[in-house]
C-alpha cells in the first residue's frame, strides 16, 4: 500500500510536469503532492511510513547507478580538467560556508527573539 | 555431466541484468565496510567509493555503461519514489519548517547566488571553455533539473549531469570540515546547507550521517534550490554575459 501511494504521487507529479512543461522533475512535484495529501489527512499512515523510511534509509545506494555514468564523461571533463576541479572544490566550499553561516545566524537571531 | 565453457558462461552472465544488480549491491556493501574500517572518513564517502569500484570493475571486464545500466536501472528507478517519500520527514517537522520559513528562503537565495556566481566567476578566471562554463553553472542542482537548465542556457546536458555528481561527492567530503570551522552544529542548518550545496547526495548523506531532522531539511533545500535555480539561472547567466 505504501509503495502504491508513493508511485501514484510520482505518476501525478510526472503528469503535471509534462502537462505544464515545467522544468522541474516529476518526483519533486510528487513530493509536493504527497506533502499536501499528508497535511489534509493529518497523519502519516503506518504502511506509507514503513515503505518511505525504508527507501530513505538506503537513499545513498540509489545514487550509485547514476554516479557510475560519470565514466561516460571522462573525455569531456578531461578537456577542462583543472578549471573544473578547482572550480568545483572552491565553489562548493564557499557555497557550503555562506549558506551554513547565514542560516545559523538567522536561526540564532530568531531563536533569541521568541 | 556437461559443463559449459567459461567464456560462454561469461557471455550469458554479462548480458544479464542480474550481474550488474548484484555487483552494484556488493560494491556498495564493500564501500560501506571500507569506509567504516577507515573510521567513517567523509573524504571517501561510500557512494563515491562504490562508484570508483564499479567504474574500475566495468573497465576491467570491458562492459559498457548501457549494458551495466540495464541491470542497475532497477536500483536507479527507486530514486523516484524515494524523492516522493521525502515528504514524510518534511511533514513530521512541518512546525519547525514553518517557523524557519523566512530564514530558509533567504539562505536558499543567497546560497544559489553564491553557487552560481562563484562557479561562473572562477571557471571564467581559469579559462574554461564556454560549453564547460554553461554546463558547470547548474551543478548544485539535482541532475534532472540541471540537465534541463544546461540545455536551456546552451551547455552540454550529459556533461552537466557528470558535474552534478562530482559536486555531490565533493560537497559531502567538504561539509564536515566547513561545519566544524564555522561551528555550525544545528542538524537542521547542516541538513539544509547540504541539500542546497550537494543536492540528492547531500540529502542522502544527511539522512545517513546526521539524522531524520537533517534529512528533512536537506530534502526541502534540494527541492527549493531546484525550483529557484530553474528560474534564477538564466537571469544570472545573462548577467555574466553568457546567454
Amino acid at each position: 500500500m505504501g509503495m502504491s501511494v508513493l508511485l501514484a504521487c510520482q505518476f501525478l507529479g510526472e503528469l503535471v510536469a509534462r502537462g505544464l512543461v515545467l522544468p522541474v522533475p516529476g518526483p519533486v512535484i510528487g513530493m509536493v503532492i504527497l506533502l499536501a495529501g499528508l497535511m489534509i489527512r493529518g497523519k502519516v499512515p503506518d504502511s506509507l511510513r514503513m515503505t518511505g523510511e525504508g527507501l530513505l534509509r538506503y537513499l545513498t545506494l540509489l545514487f550509485v547507478p547514476a554516479g557510475v555514468g560519470l565514466m561516460g564523461h571522462f573525455e569531456l571533463i578531461g578537456l577542462d580538467l583543472w578549471p573544473i576541479l578547482v572550480t568545483l572544490v572552491v565553489s562548493t566550499a564557499v557555497t557550503l560556508a555562506v549558506t551554513g553561516w547565514l542560516l545559523e545566524r538567522l536561526n540564532r537571531r530568531q531563536g533569541g527573539r521568541s | 555431466m556437461k559443463v559449459a565453457a567459461l567464456d560462454q558462461l561469461w557471455v550469458y552472465l554479462s548480458g544479464h541484468p542480474l550481474l550488474s544488480l548484484l555487483v552494484t549491491l556488493l560494491a556498495f556493501t564493500a564501500a560501506v565496510r571500507i569506509n567504516r574500517a577507515l573510521g567513517g572518513t567523509s573524504l571517501l564517502h561510500p557512494v563515491t567509493l562504490s562508484i570508483v569500484l564499479l567504474i574500475a570493475f566495468l573497465l576491467l571486464v570491458d562492459m559498457d555503461y548501457s549494458t551495466y545500466f540495464e541491470g542497475a536501472q532497477f536500483i536507479h528507478f527507486l530514486l523516484g519514489p524515494a524523492t516522493v517519500a521525502l515528504a514524510i520527514p518534511l511533514y513530521d517537522h512541518r512546525e519547525r519548517v514553518r517557523r524557519l520559513l523566512v530564514p530558509l528562503l533567504l539562505a536558499c537565495g543567497a546560497g544559489i547566488v553564491t553557487a552560481v556566481g562563484s562557479t561562473l566567476g572562477l571557471a571564467m578566471l581559469l579559462g574554461a571553455r564556454a560549453e564547460t562554463l554553461l554546463s558547470l553553472a547548474p551543478r548544485s542542482v539535482t541532475s534532472p533539473i540541471a540537465m534541463g537548465i544546461a540545455e536551456q542556457i546552451g551547455g552540454i546536458p550529459s556533461l552537466a549531469a557528470g558535474l552534478v555528481l562530482l559536486t555531490g561527492s565533493i560537497g559531502c567530503a567538504l561539509a564536515p570540515w566547513v561545519f566544524r570551522l564555522l561551528r555550525v552544529r544545528d542538524p537542521a542548518v547542516q541538513g539544509f546547507t547540504l541539500g542546497l550545496s550537494a543536492h540528492g547526495f547531500g540529502t542522502a548523506h544527511a539522512f545517513a550521517r546526521i539524522g531524520a531532522v537533517a534529512g528533512a531539511f536537506s530534502g526541502l533545500a534540494m527541492g527549493l534550490t531546484g525550483l529557484l535555480t530553474a528560474f534564477l539561472l538564466p537571469l544570472l547567466a545573462r548577467l555574466f554575459g553568457l546567454h
